[in-house]
């Protein structure tokens, strides 16, 4: 059945993608727009991109995301690892049903109550909210995104290689930094990429968690797009999803890589 | 000579250090993060607001023990929720976003099938591919892929000028701001969450069961419908479950293209919490969302485990 694609299957793939791209290509057309209105073409532009540059609350915001999509990434991609070689190696353990279901539970949540819930913490703990609230809640639904990723290559991983790094004297520790790590290193690599576009993309709970100071980009973007579409937001859409692509495409190549320098080696 | 036990007792003692660490870190961070707010939000959906504002009556007293404790059970109030029963505002919230969710997920079933199954035909070395250029999407910004669509649905958006230049229709349609144009947004952010497990089942299947079923004289069509779509069943109930759930509970898409008309429970929370402030009527619209979406989920897991188990 490998080879050429039956005619319905062309169509069906033509107009599939066609769904997907034909919104984001419009998007990134009319970031270039000359014109201020969004459905009148007056000409090619880049003014909304200098624009852009002297937008300093979008800038700031900016820079609050990265920071705490850049956190998040690093303690959810440890805690998620970590949660993920518990719930592969160490069969049963005390409180493992809790366990497994606080993991599960949190990609399952509507957003809108975990923001509620973390918020409610957050007053009842009495703490100031701001950027590290943020970066808290986001470490908390995107380490267990983490987990499935690396479990799923746990799970697929040949133990008696550990087994025989032990068995040769080495110590856990020794063993998971010199034979486990490597191996699932692509999983978390993964997890790690996955945990950052999470927390970039995520509104719903960051507008619960954050306090002044701590206002980030879809944030921004969000209280702008209610007041009408400008050719401005466009033009810092059509910035994000250059970085993304890029981003997803050099991941894609390292990912690539290491595979094949292992089938090689 | 007794240094091999020791060396022994050393390697376990460490093992137990490293395995407490392990499973330790992740289990404080959600115990704290996870399973106490929870808990918060369940007793705040149990309380009556004093002067609207936290802390929330009736507070735990652990001081003074078991009395503290029977007192502050006594003292609950199922009020927040006899509202919500009592007020046809919140009972039509749910009932209109598990009916958006689920004629969604149809629609997204119809829609994604289709593509799934072309990928899945196409030649290996296409496949990764396209699999490649439906993830993209996803990568980028959900936010960003919501409000494209309100250029193009506005009355004097792209899609009624290029409706109207064709000569379709005379009158701009109003597509923005009702729950048409939130069954556009789910299907259109949520399509990857749909193709990718149907791809994934109807890749891995075995063609040659076709191939004996058309050699035994059934038409192309009958050997789709008794073998692929059986076939395809986990990649189905995976994909719709993926895209039910987090539609039901969604607030971006109905708060950006579903206008004022449009009532979904996500909606409804944010607007009783940023709005209103009544925060232990929104935690009980919270417990109230908690038990209709994810006990379910979780029951139906449990099922589709213990089947697995003894299909073994």
């Amino acid at each position: 059945m490998t080879g050429r694609l039956s005619p319905f299957n062309v169509v069906s793939l033509t107009l599939g993608f066609a769904f997907l791209y034909i919104p984001i290509l419009i998007l990134i057309v009319y970031s270039f727009n000359a014109s201020r209105l969004v459905t009148v073409w007056g000409g090619f532009s880049t003014q909304w991109y200098f624009a852009l540059l002297e937008n300093e609350p979008l800038l700031d915001a900016a820079w609050v995301t990265l920071r705490v999509a850049f956190v998040t990434a690093i303690v959810a991609t440890v805690l998620g690892t970590l949660a993920a070689v518990a719930l592969t190696r160490y069969g049963r353990f005390r409180g493992r049903a809790l366990f497994t279901g606080m993991v599960y539970a949190p990609m399952v949540m509507p957003e809108v109550i975990t923001g509620l819930s973390l918020l409610l913490l957050f007053v009842a703990i009495d703490v100031d909210r701001g950027y590290w609230t943020v970066t808290a809640a986001h470490v908390t639904f995107s380490m267990c995104f983490v987990t499935v990723v690396v479990q799923a290559r746990l799970v697929a991983f040949d133990r008696a290689l550990e087994e025989a790094a032990m068995d040769l004297g080495a110590t856990p520790l020794t063993t998971f930094f010199s034979v486990t790590l490597p191996v699932i290193a692509p999983a978390v690599i993964a997890g790690f990429l996955l945990a950052f576009t999470l927390s970039l993309d995520d509104l719903v709970i960051a507008s619960f968690t954050s306090g002044p100071g701590a206002t980030t980009l879809p944030m921004r973007i969000y209280s702008s797009v209610r007041l009408g579409v400008t050719p401005e937001i466009n033009a810092a859409s059509t910035i994000l999803i250059l970085l993304v692509t890029v981003g997803v495409i050099v991941a894609a190549i390292v990912t690539k890589r290491s595979v094949m320098m292992r089938q090689a080696g | 000579m007794a240094s091999p036990i020791r060396k022994h007792r050393d390697d376990t003692g460490r093992r137990g250090w490293g395995r407490r660490l392990v499973i330790g870190a992740p289990y404080l961070w959600l115990s704290l993060f996870f399973l106490l707010p929870v808990l918060i939000v369940l007793k705040i959906s149990l309380s009556y607001p004093e002067l609207a504002q936290p802390p929330y009556a009736p507070t735990l007293d652990l001081s003074a023990g078991w009395e503290g404790i029977v007192g502050f059970v006594g003292e609950l109030s199922f009020d927040n929720f006899v509202f919500i029963t009592s007020d046809d505002l919140y009972v039509a919230a749910v009932l209109s976003s598990l009916r958006i969710a689920a004629s969604s997920t149809l629609i997204l079933l119809l829609v994604g099938y289709p593509i799934a199954y072309a990928m899945a035909k196409a030649p290996e070395g296409l496949r990764g591919i396209l699999v490649a250029a439906v993830i993209l999407p996803f990568w980028t910004s959900f936010l960003i892929r919501v409000y494209s669509w309100i250029g193009i649905l506005r009355p004097e958006g792209l899609l009624n000028g290029l409706l109207m230049a064709l000569g379709v229709i005379d009158q701009p349609l109003t597509i923005l701001n009702t729950e048409i144009a939130v069954h556009i947004g789910i299907v259109y952010t949520y399509l990857p969450f749909m193709v990718l497990p149907l791809y994934a089942t109807l890749e891995r299947m075995d063609d040659s069961l076709i191939e004996a079923a058309q050699d035994l004289g059934s038409t192309p069509l009958k050997a789709f419908w008794t073998i692929t779509v059986p076939l395809s069943w986990p990649g189905i109930v995976a994909g719709s479950l993926l895209c039910f759930i987090p539609a039901v509970g969604e607030f971006v898409i109905p708060d950006l293209l579903g206008g004022s008309d449009t009532l979904m429970i996500g909606k409804i929370l944010w607007a009783e919490f940023f709005s209103n402030r009544d925060w232990p009527l929104a935690s009980a619209v919270a417990i109230v969302m908690l038990v209709v979406l994810v006990v379910p989920i979780v029951l139906f897991r449990e099922a589709e485990a213990r089947r697995m188990e003894e299909g073994r």
